[in-house]
């Protein structure tokens, strides 16, 4: 069938991408992640509120920019590698292992794999946040962005960046550089989500800021009844017949 | 020479039909566009790096450390996909740890080195990795050992690589001098370096030198103010 609508002219759809803005930013207590919420199919918004901030595991966090597939996919096989590895090993996952799973899972498939993370938590060493690619090159940087709107992005980020931010200060700049994506990238759009992840707890703001809440009507544009006017009135019944069938199963649920 | 590198994009996936529409950081892999040199000397080795990594025409980070420790007293300096040579980089490390943990002392540099060509000569076809291994060790004393594009592996008593190493060949040449000390060797990669970025387009940001001798090493950030920091 897809072959015939091939030969017709009618392109395959393409993978549903996550255009994106992604970010990250180290400040005194911890690790602030943050992102859009638009899922886009080529120039559709395939999801206006979709959720970009995915769990690794308790303590640590990653963002996900490129096929979404890709990235939902490859953050749940990490965190279930991490979850086992950290049963076996009996201690907190640090950011530096799921960095290097992250990086040897995507190296494996030469960049096939589209999948660019920025990965954020919290371990015994401290704060640490790293930015991956998909061909499996990984930076690990105070302050980093990802996606389309990763320019307009770190634009905001090299202006309003210190070290050792507050954290209301270290959430408006990471908000205020998810919005610079929002606003200038056609691929960003809609929420922001926002991931701070501290020694302690995670507090995972889902919307953080909507900056894009959908306009009012101005008016109605019903037409009044009586617009179109009445010539003559019918009424008829329609013979229906009603069937009752019960289902019973042989036996009990079996829930083994 | 077969040093020199260029910074264009390695084959990229074909999976989307939409040219215009994908984003820099999608169509082209991370390179590490660079500029690297390691000099020799009396007591051990001097390498340099600028710090600058791109996808395309963006910098991905301008603050990268392509000097990267494989053991103790060996590094190395990486230039061409900064994917490639990071995973090469972690499989010497971890080749090196167990040659360690068998013979109980520190690996010499050319098995280091060694280790560097026979993953980038059997694999040429599918990495492209510029690597300069450099290093002190007991038996030798300092060495740098180059494993450029195709995995050649030769020693030399100074070796350059990168992109940015093409503007230079002038430099390194007539200024370089057997028998230079410590100073001298990171004045002149100092020097070096700075010329090369500020020639090439894809090295820049910072210098960053390291200098390995018996006693461990030394690292050093140079900015564009001309200050020397010690890290």
């Amino acid at each position: 069938r897809n072959k015939l609508l091939e030969q017709k002219g009618i392109k395959a759809p393409t993978a549903y991408k996550t255009g994106t803005t992604i970010c990250g930013v180290i400040y005194k207590d911890g690790v602030i992640l943050g992102a859009d919420t638009r899922a886009t199919e080529d120039t559709i918004v395939a999801d206006k509120n979709c959720s970009k901030i995915h769990y690794i595991s308790s303590n640590i966090y990653c963002c996900g920019a490129g096929t979404a597939a890709d990235t939902e996919m490859t953050t749940q096989m990490i965190s279930s590698q991490l979850e086992l590895h950290r049963l076996n090993t009996g201690r907190i996952p640090r950011v530096c292992t799921a960095n290097r799973l992250l990086k040897q899972f995507l190296f494996r498939y030469h960049g096939y794999i589209s999948a660019a993370l920025v990965l954020g938590g919290v371990d015994s060493t401290g704060p640490h946040l790293y930015s991956v690619y998909p061909h499996g090159s990984t930076d690990k940087l105070p302050y980093v962005t990802m996606g389309s709107g990763s320019l307009a992005a770190m634009s905001v980020f090299e202006d309003g960046y210190k070290p050792d931010m507050e954290k209301e200060d270290a959430m408006r700049l990471v908000r205020n550089a998810i919005a610079a994506g929002i606003f200038n990238d056609l691929g960003s759009g809609s929420n922001v989500d926002l991931c701070v992840i501290t020694k302690d707890k995670v507090e995972y703001l889902r919307p953080f800021d909507e900056a894009n809440l959908k306009g009012q009507r101005q008016g109605s544009y019903r037409y009044k009844k009586g617009t179109t006017a009445v010539l003559k009135k019918e009424v008829k019944k329609i013979p229906i017949e009603v069937v009752k069938t019960q289902v019973r199963s042989e036996q009990a649920m079996d829930t083994a | 020479m077969a040093t020199s590198m260029m910074t264009s994009g390695f084959p990229n996936t074909e999976m989307f039909s939409d040219e215009f529409s994908r984003p820099d950081w999608l169509k082209s892999e991370v390179e590490t566009g660079t500029t690297i040199m390691a000099v020799q000397f009396d007591g051990g080795v001097v390498i340099g790096a600028d710090s600058r990594t791109t996808t395309g025409a963006y910098i991905a980070n301008r603050v990268t450390d392509k000097l990267t420790k494989v053991t103790d007293r060996i590094y190395c300096c990486r230039s061409g996909s900064a994917a490639d040579t990071q995973a090469i980089a972690d499989i010497v490390n971890y080749h090196l740890n167990f040659f360690e943990m068998d013979t109980g002392e520190e690996p010499k540099v050319k098995i280091a080195a060694n280790i560097f060509r026979d993953l980038c000569y059997n694999y040429r076809d599918s990495l492209m990795a510029g690597i300069i291994v450099a290093g002190w060790d007991k038996t030798e004393g300092g060495q740098v050992f180059t494993v450029p594009l195709g995995g050649m592996l030769t020693r030399m008593p100074f070796a350059t690589g990168g992109s940015g190493s093409t503007y230079i060949y002038g430099y390194v040449d007539s200024n370089f001098k057997e028998g230079m000390k410590k100073e001298e060797c990171l004045k002149f990669v100092a020097n070096g370096l700075s010329l090369a970025m500020s020639r090439d387009g894809s090295s820049g940001g910072v210098v960053r030198l390291a200098c390995i001798t018996k006693d461990g090493v030394e690292r050093f950030v140079l900015t564009g103010k001309r200050n020397t920091a010690i890290l």
